[in-house]
C-alpha cells in the first residue's frame, strides 16, 4: 500500500476525506477523572468498510480503553476529554445519552473477551438473540428469518436446537459464536472485538477468526480487533495500530509493519513472539511499561529502548509519516527498518539419566477419568514440554507429579524411588527435589508477605537453613532471576506480573531442586515478558542441569525451550518424542492439525 | 476466567510502612473517611467515651439516694432522679463500661470461635467440614436470646455465663461467613505452595490463610459487636445482668419505665446511648464492608484495596 493508507491519511489528511472511512478517530484523549493525567492521548485511526483494524498492545497500553470509547463508554473513573470519533461522518461523542443507547448494539456492537461472562446464564440463546432485535425495533421486519440467517453466518446452525439452549450447554467456541451472532444480528456499521479468541483453543480460534473475516467482508462492516496476540492479528487484519502507554506508536498496513517494523517497540514485540516452526531465541523487552497516566516528559518507551538518545528522554516525538506508516519515534527515519529477526537456539542437550518416570499413570476427578495410562520419562538436563488443548489433562498431570492431586494409580518414581500420592505423605527431601511454578503469579504469592519472606520460607522449611545467612541466600536467589536483592523488602503487589513470576521461579530454585514443574507459567503474561521468562528458564535449567517439565497450550513456545514434547489429548498421550520431530514431522494427525492451526506471524497480506 | 491479560499494575506509589505492616488499616482508613464511616465512628466513640470515662467524672455515687424519686431535672441533678431517688446522670455515667466490656468480650469469643470453626471447615474439607458445619447448623437453630436465657435460667445469672452464652451463639454465623471466604482463599496457589513446602495444616491456616481474611473478620466483628450490645442490654432489661443496685443502661430502662411521665430522662438517656452505640458500630461496619466490596471508594483507594487482596469477595 502507498502513502495513502488510512492511518496516515487521518494523521495528515483534510477533513473532507473522511467519506471513504466508516470509522475515523481523531486525537482521542481519555483522562482519569476530569482533571487527571491522560491515560490515552493523541489516538487517531480510521477503518474502511469491510476492513479490520488490529489494535495491538500489551496489558496496560490502553487498547481496551480505546475500544470501549468507540462505544461511547469509559470505565469508572475515566472520562473522554478530547478528540472525536466519527462513525459515517457523525461524531459519536456529541450524541445525547439516549441517542448513544440506540446506537449501541444497532450500529456499533461489541464482542467481549469472555463470552461465558457476557451471556446471561439464565436465558436461552434464542431469547438473547431476539432481545437485541426487540430493543432495536425497525432493524428488520422478520426477526425469525434474521436470526436464522445470522446463525448460519456464525456457523451455529449445525445444532438444530441451538436457540433452545442455555449458555452453559455450549462449548467455549460456540459461546463466542453466539457472541458474534449477537453482535452481527442488527447489521452494525462498526464492530469492536475485544480479544474474542483469548480463552479458546487454537483450532476454535482459527474458526472464529475465519468467521469474523468473512462476516466483515460480506457486509462491509468496519471492525476494530483488540488483541495482545500479534500472530492472530497478523493473520486477520489489513491495518494495524500498535499502542504503548496510551499512544499509538506505529500504525499502517499490517504486512509491511510486521515484516519491517520501524518503531523499536514494535520490533521488540515481534522478536518476543515465539515462532512455531523453529527454535527461536525469544528476545523480550527489558523493563516495563509505565503505568497508565504516569508517563514522563519524553518518549514513554525510551527507558526500555536500546536506541534511545537524550532527545528521546527530553521530548516526546510527534507522529510522522514514513514509508506509508505513522510512527512516533525520533529515530524512525535514521534507523533502517530491519526484519524482526529471531536468533536460533539449540536446545538439544545430552540427556542424562532419568530423574522422573511415570508408568501407567491414570487419574480421575471423582469418578470422571482425566488421565489414562500415561508413561513418561524426564531425563536430567532436559526439558519435556507437555502440550495439549484445554481439558486434555495437562494440569492434572502436573498436580499428580507434585502431589496436589492424590487420586491417581500407576507409578511415579523420582530417581528410581516411588513417590507417595499426596504431598503430605512425601518426605521433606522429596518435596525439596520437586519444585513447581504455577500459572498465575497473581495468586501464587501470598500478598501479605514480602518477597524476602516468600523466598526464605522454603529455604527454612525444606532446605533446613538456619536464620543466619538466610538474607544472603535470598539475595542470591533473587540475583539468579536477575531481580536483585533490593526486591526482598517489597510486597507482591508492588511488582509487575513478570517480576512476580520471577519471584515464583526464585522461590522454586532457591532450594536447588532436581525437577522443576512449570505449569503454563507464561500464559498470564504479556508476550514481551513471556519471552524474558522463557529465556530465563532456559538459562537456569542449563546452568543447573535441571530437569524440567514445561506445560503449555502454546505450541509455538515448545521448541524455544524443550528438547522433548509430549502431546496430550483427552488424558492420553497422542505422541511423544524429540520436540523438533514431533512438531515438524508429526506422526499423528491430531498433532499435525494442532500445528496447522497455530497462528503464525503473517508477513504477507491476509487472504 | 482467562488470565491472559492481567490488569495493569497499580501506580507503585510508596505506601506508609504502617499500612504495610497492618494491612487492615488499608480498609479501615478509607472506611472512616466515607461520611457513613465517619458518622458511625463518631457515634460509637462518643458513647464509648461516656462509658469509659463516665465512672471517673460522675458527680455522685450511682447508688446514693440523693434526690427525690423521679425528681425533675435541676441544676444539681441535670437528669433528675430515678425510681429510688438516685442521680440519673451519675448512673448513666457509671452504667456503661461493664455493658461495653461484656459486649466486646462476647464478640471476641464469638469471632474467634467462629473463625476457627469456619476456616478449619473450609480448609480441611471432607469429614471435618461436615462435622463442623452440621454442629454449626444445630446451634444456629436456637434463637440467640432464647439460648442465652435458657442457659441463664439453668445455671443462674452469672456475668461470665452471659458473656460465654452470647459469644457462643455468635460463633455459628461467623463460621458460615468465614467458611465461604476461606474457600475462596484456599483456591489461590500460594496456599498450595505452602502445602508443597510441607507446612502443617494448622500453620497453613494461621500463617497463609488468616491474614487474607482481615476484611471479612473486621466486618463480622463489627456486626457481632452490634448484636452483642443489643443482646446484652436486652438481657439486662429482662433482669439478667448485674444484680441491683449496680447501674446498667439496660436495667435502668426497665427500672424507670413506670415513671416515664414524671422523669422521662431516666429512660430516654440510656435508651438513646444504646441506640447511638449500635447505630454507630453498625454504620462503621457497613462502611468497611462497602469499601471492601468497592461500592464506596475512590479509584486511588480501590487500587490499594484490590492489590492487597482485601476485597471481601475478592480474588482472581
Amino acid at each position: 500500500m502507498t502513502t495513502g493508507g488510512p492511518v496516515a491519511a487521518v494523521a495528515t489528511g483534510p477533513a473532507g476525506r473522511d467519506g471513504e472511512y466508516r470509522l475515523a478517530v481523531r486525537d482521542l484523549e481519555i483522562r482519569s477523572g476530569r482533571g487527571g493525567p491522560p491515560v490515552v492521548s493523541g489516538v487517531s485511526f480510521a477503518v474502511r468498510p469491510g476492513d479490520v483494524l488490529g489494535l495491538v498492545g500489551e496489558s496496560g497500553s490502553g487498547k481496551t480503553t480505546v475500544a470501549l470509547a468507540l462505544l461511547g463508554h469509559t470505565r469508572r473513573g475515566l472520562a473522554i476529554t478530547g478528540g472525536e470519533i466519527l462513525l459515517d461522518g457523525a461524531d459519536l461523542l456529541r450524541l445525547k445519552p439516549g441517542e448513544m443507547r440506540r446506537l449501541r448494539g444497532a450500529r456499533v456492537s461489541y464482542v467481549p473477551q469472555d463470552p461465558a461472562a457476557a451471556l446471561n446464564p439464565a436465558l436461552r440463546i434464542g431469547y438473547q438473540l431476539r432481545e437485541a432485535l426487540r430493543v432495536h425495533a425497525g432493524v428488520t421486519r422478520d426477526p425469525q428469518a434474521r436470526i436464522a440467517e445470522v446463525l448460519r453466518e456464525a456457523r451455529l446452525d449445525t445444532a438444530p436446537d441451538m436457540l433452545q439452549r442455555y449458555p452453559h450447554q455450549l462449548s467455549g467456541g460456540q459461546q463466542q459464536r453466539v457472541g458474534l451472532a449477537m453482535a452481527f444480528v442488527c447489521r452494525p456499521s462498526l464492530i469492536v472485538l475485544d480479544e474474542p479468541t483469548t480463552g479458546l483453543d487454537v483450532s476454535t480460534q482459527r474458526h472464529i477468526l475465519d468467521t469474523v473475516r468473512s462476516l466483515c467482508r460480506g457486509y462491509g462492516v468496519a471492525a476494530v480487533y483488540v488483541s495482545h496476540d500479534l500472530a492472530v492479528v497478523s493473520e486477520l487484519v489489513a491495518d494495524v495500530a500498535v499502542m504503548y502507554a496510551g499512544r499509538i506508536v506505529e500504525a499502517g498496513p499490517a504486512a509491511p509493519l510486521f515484516s519491517r517494523p520501524l518503531h523499536p517497540y514494535t520490533r521488540g514485540l515481534l522478536a518476543s513472539v515465539p515462532a512455531p516452526d523453529g527454535a527461536a531465541r525469544l528476545a523480550g523487552i527489558p523493563g516495563q511499561q509505565p503505568p497508565p497516566g504516569q508517563r514522563g516528559p519524553g518518549c514513554a518507551f525510551a527507558p526500555r529502548c536500546d536506541l534511545a538518545l537524550d532527545r528521546c528522554r527530553a521530548r516526546e516525538p510527534e507522529p510522522a509519516v514514513l514509508a506509508g506508516r505513522t510512527v512516533r519515534c525520533w529515530r524512525a527515519a535514521e534507523v533502517t527498518p530491519r526484519p524482526a529477526g529471531h536468533g536460533q537456539v539449540t536446545v538439544a542437550a545430552p540427556p542424562g539419566r532419568t530423574v522422573l518416570s511415570l508408568r501407567a499413570v491414570s487419574a480421575s476427578h471423582g469418578s470422571v477419568p482425566v488421565l489414562s495410562g500415561i508413561g513418561l520419562d524426564v531425563p536430567a538436563r532436559a526439558c519435556v514440554a507437555i502440550v495439549g488443548e484445554s481439558g486434555s489433562g495437562k494440569t492434572t498431570l502436573a498436580r499428580c507429579i507434585i502431589g496436589l492431586h492424590r487420586n491417581w494409580t500407576g507409578e511415579i518414581t523420582l530417581h528410581g524411588a516411588p513417590l507417595a500420592h499426596g504431598a503430605r505423605q512425601r518426605p521433606r527431601e522429596v518435596l525439596r527435589q520437586i519444585q513447581c511454578v504455577f500459572q498465575n503469579p497473581y495468586t501464587s504469592l501470598n500478598p501479605r508477605k514480602t518477597v524476602g519472606q516468600i523466598i526464605a520460607e522454603p529455604l527454612q522449611r525444606l532446605g533446613g537453613l538456619p536464620r543466619a545467612g538466610l538474607a544472603e541466600r535470598v539475595a542470591r536467589a533473587l540475583d539468579d532471576v536477575s531481580l536483585g536483592g533490593g526486591f526482598a523488602s517489597r510486597y507482591p503487589d508492588q511488582l509487575s506480573g513478570g517480576e512476580r513470576q520471577r519471584v515464583a521461579i526464585a522461590r522454586a530454585l532457591a532450594v536447588e531442586p532436581d525437577l522443576l514443574v512449570c505449569d503454563e507459567v507464561t500464559s498470564a503474561l504479556d508476550v514481551s515478558v513471556q519471552a524474558v521468562i522463557v529465556e530465563l528458564l532456559r538459562a537456569v535449567s542449563a546452568q543447573r542441569h535441571l530437569a524440567m517439565i514445561f506445560i503449555t497450550h502454546n505450541l509455538a513456545l515448545v521448541r524455544s525451550i524443550a528438547q522433548f514434547a509430549v502431546v496430550l489429548r483427552a488424558g492420553a498421550v497422542v505422541e511423544a518424542g524429540p520436540a523438533d520431530r514431533v512438531l515438524s514431522r508429526p506422526a499423528s494427525e491430531y498433532t499435525a492439525r494442532l500445528m496447522a492451526d497455530v497462528p503464525r506471524l503473517a508477513t504477507s497480506p491476509p487472504p | 476466567m482467562t488470565t491472559a491479560d492481567p490488569p495493569a499494575a497499580a501506580p507503585a506509589a510508596p505506601r506508609p510502612a504502617r499500612i504495610r505492616r497492618h494491612q487492615w488499616l488499608a480498609v479501615l482508613g478509607p472506611a472512616v473517611r466515607t461520611p457513613r464511616g465517619a458518622v458511625g465512628l463518631a457515634l460509637a466513640a462518643l458513647v464509648a467515651l461516656v462509658a469509659v470515662a463516665g465512672p471517673f467524672v460522675a458527680p455522685h455515687s450511682p447508688d446514693a439516694l440523693v434526690t427525690l424519686a423521679y425528681g425533675k431535672p435541676s441544676a444539681a441533678f441535670p437528669l433528675g432522679g430515678d425510681f429510688l431517688g438516685r442521680d440519673v446522670l451519675s448512673r448513666v455515667l457509671a452504667g456503661g463500661w461493664l455493658l461495653l466490656l461484656m459486649a466486646v468480650t462476647a464478640t471476641a469469643i464469638g469471632v474467634a470461635a467462629g473463625a476457627a470453626a469456619g476456616v478449619s471447615a473450609a480448609y480441611l474439607r471432607g469429614r471435618s467440614d461436615g462435622l463442623i458445619m452440621r454442629t454449626v447448623d444445630v446451634i444456629l437453630a436456637f434463637p440467640q436470646l432464647v439460648f442465652a436465657l435458657l442457659l441463664l435460667s439453668i445455671l443462674g445469672p452469672r456475668l461470665w455465663l452471659i458473656v460465654l452464652a452470647v459469644g457462643l451463639t455468635h460463633a455459628p454465623a461467623v463460621a458460615r461467613v468465614l467458611r465461604s471466604a476461606t474457600l475462596d482463599v484456599c483456591e489461590r496457589d500460594f496456599v498450595k505452595v505452602a502445602e508443597l513446602q510441607g507446612m502443617r495444616p494448622a500453620a497453613v491456616m494461621a500463617k497463609e490463610i488468616l491474614p487474607s481474611l482481615s476484611t471479612p473478620l473486621m466486618v463480622e466483628a463489627g456486626l457481632r459487636l452490634t448484636y452483642s450490645i443489643i443482646i446484652m442490654s436486652g438481657l439486662a432489661f429482662l433482669g439478667f445482668g448485674q444484680p441491683p443496685p449496680a447501674p446498667n443502661w439496660g436495667t435502668m430502662i426497665n427500672e424507670n419505665r413506670d415513671g416515664l411521665s414524671l422523669n422521662p430522662w431516666a429512660v430516654i438517656v440510656p435508651a438513646v446511648l444504646i441506640a447511638m452505640l449500635t447505630i454507630g458500630t453498625n454504620l462503621l461496619t457497613d462502611s468497611i464492608g462497602r469499601v471492601a466490596l468497592g461500592v464506596d471508594r475512590r479509584p486511588e483507594e480501590a487500587a490499594l484495596v484490590d492489590d492487597l487482596g482485601l476485597s471481601a469477595g475478592g480474588g482472581r
